[in-house]
């Protein structure tokens, strides 16, 4: 569905994307790695929100490399950027609203409240009064809208509280189920592990290691040389 | 000079800059460029709705009909579109906030004397229709009718724009573009497209002021110019990207101006910028801004 190819991405001379390659090619994969690690440049990148400045990104067989980001929406790439980036000035249901298509099969309006039923209580607040856990929750609906082949994930459990976490862990898996392929880049072991059984760890812009869960739960070496001596399992 | 006519005289022009400073104010939100071009819009628009008013007339060998008078306002609207058409393309081959208002300033200046060249130096006026020309009596006073008209079209402008914007697909997609236009696209939606059709109906709507305001204010080769320094003055006061602030800040302008031409004549320009100053001091995002 998608893949990677050798990618460089350079923030003005900043190298930060250095030759970045991966296949998704269903499930659920799991990227992880420090802060400045090029984590949440390869979601940009992979959306068409940074310029690519060599290799390819192929989205469901299509090269889609320096697309514009609706295009790569279109083919099939729900994102749900870092900080949920949910619209102020829109009430939940606008956002629903929004980006729904009536009358096409797969995710509507019922089916995504029905999934966030929080979201349904919610309907008229604007998204800037919602909690951290419900704008989450939101950017998660918006992206399912789009009735993607693969949801994007930056980071969603940043921020949250570990009784919201846990309720997106069960959400995820739910989604998993149906047959949704997911990327989830995330800092948080317990979430990642939970779900993803192949993990990939980024550093400098490049994947280093690929892991399964069980894996580098196991792995203090593994742990403490990507992801930092500060977390705990 | 009776209270109630000054406060009509303000609320009129406030009305015309409503409809200006609307169109500012949505192309500014969606597409971040301070527009220093827009008064330019109003003029060319203005001037466009004289001319094809004076041929429709000469048509129908009729003067100040309705009907010449509404093919000048519509004319006025599409030139003001086509300005902005032109606007957008060139905004494409320019990166950066400030290469792009430089951009704006120099389409009006191009404008500007383009105007000058076709239209010359001397003002005109389009002829408002034989139905609006003579004054009505209001509450006792006579009052011109074509001025309590120009009330009624920005009232039904802001009442459509409002319907636009909040009840409609369109306003929506316009409303989490102005919020974060990033990732609207990455929602699917066409930005270009979008920013296209803000940039189409912002002209628009400022062409037609041109001819509407032409219609009792001259056009001069110093209109645009000047309307765009009174346009900023309520944007800075409303708050940029704002449409009720573009209504309420249009109203202040609209009304300080008038009160300020009759009770201090000279300084009517300095009361302007004494209230934008003092808006300012303690609001500096405008009174219905947003903090960046």
């Amino acid at each position: 569905m998608l893949s990677v190819e050798d990618i460089h991405v350079y923030y003005g001379s900043s190298h930060v994307l250095q030759g970045l390659s991966l296949e998704h090619a269903g499930g659920i994969l799991g990227i992880m790695g420090r802060n400045g690690a090029g984590k949440t440049t390869l979601a940009r990148s992979v959306m068409g929100l940074v310029p690519v400045k060599s290799g390819r990104i192929v989205v469901g067989g299509a090269d889609t490399t320096n697309r514009p980001p609706f295009e790569i929406a279109r083919r099939g790439i729900g994102y749900v950027p870092q900080g949920r980036q949910v619209f102020p000035s829109l009430t939940v249901m606008e956002h629903i609203e929004m980006v729904a298509r009536p009358g096409r099969d797969g995710w509507n309006a019922e089916r995504v409240l029905d999934l966030f039923p929080r979201l349904g209580e919610r309907r008229k607040s604007h998204a800037n009064l919602l909690s951290g856990g419900e704008q989450q929750m939101l950017a998660i609906a918006r992206a399912l809208l789009l009735n993607p082949a693969l949801l994007l994930m930056d980071e969603p459990s940043e921020g949250l509280a570990p009784v919201v976490v846990d309720l997106l862990i069960d959400k995820f898996a739910e989604l998993a189920r149906t047959g949704l392929r997911i990327l989830l880049i995330e800092q948080n072991l317990e979430l990642t592990t939970a779900l993803a059984e192949d993990i990939l760890l980024l550093d400098n812009g490049r994947v280093e290691a690929r892991t399964t869960a069980s894996n580098l739960k196991a792995d203090r070496q593994l742990l403490e040389r990507f992801l930092g001596v500060s977390q705990r399992v | 000079m009776a209270i109630l006519q000054i406060i009509l005289n303000g609320l009129t022009y406030g009305a015309l800059l409503f409809v200006v400073a609307s169109g500012f104010t949505l192309i500014f939100g969606l597409a971040r460029v301070v527009n220093l071009s827009h008064g330019a819009f109003y003029m060319f628009g203005g001037y466009v709705g004289y001319s094809v008013c004076v041929w429709a007339q000469h048509l129908m060998q009729t003067r100040n009909s309705g009907l010449a008078w509404t093919a000048g306002v519509l004319a006025a609207g599409l030139a003001g579109a086509l300005l902005a058409l032109v606007l957008s393309w060139l905004l494409k081959a320019v990166k950066g906030e400030l290469p792009q208002t430089l951009l704006t300033l120099g389409l009006a200046i191009m404008v500007g004397d383009i105007c000058l060249w076709i239209w010359g130096g001397l003002p005109v006026t389009l002829a408002v229709p034989r139905a609006l020309k003579s004054p009505v009596e209001f509450f006792g006073m006579m009052y011109p009718t074509y001025r309590l008209f120009i009330i009624v079209i920005a009232v039904a402008i802001a009442a459509l724009l409002y319907f636009l914007l909040f009840w409609s697909q369109f306003g929506r997609l316009i409303r989490a573009g102005v919020d974060n236009r990033e990732m609207v696209s990455a929602l699917g939606v066409n930005i270009d497209r979008l920013f296209l059709s803000i940039f189409l109906l912002g002209g628009f709507l400022t062409g037609i002021a041109g001819a509407i305001g032409g219609s009792y204010l001259a056009l001069s080769p110093g209109t645009g110019f000047q309307i765009l320094t009174v346009a900023l003055f309520v944007v800075i006061i409303g708050g940029l990207g704002s449409l009720l602030g573009s209504g309420v800040g249009a109203l202040i302008v609209g009304l300080v101006d008038s009160f300020g031409r009759v009770y201090f004549s000279q300084f009517a320009i300095f009361l302007l910028s004494a209230t934008v100053i003092a808006i300012l001091g303690f609001r500096t995002q405008g009174l219905f801004g947003r903090k960046e």
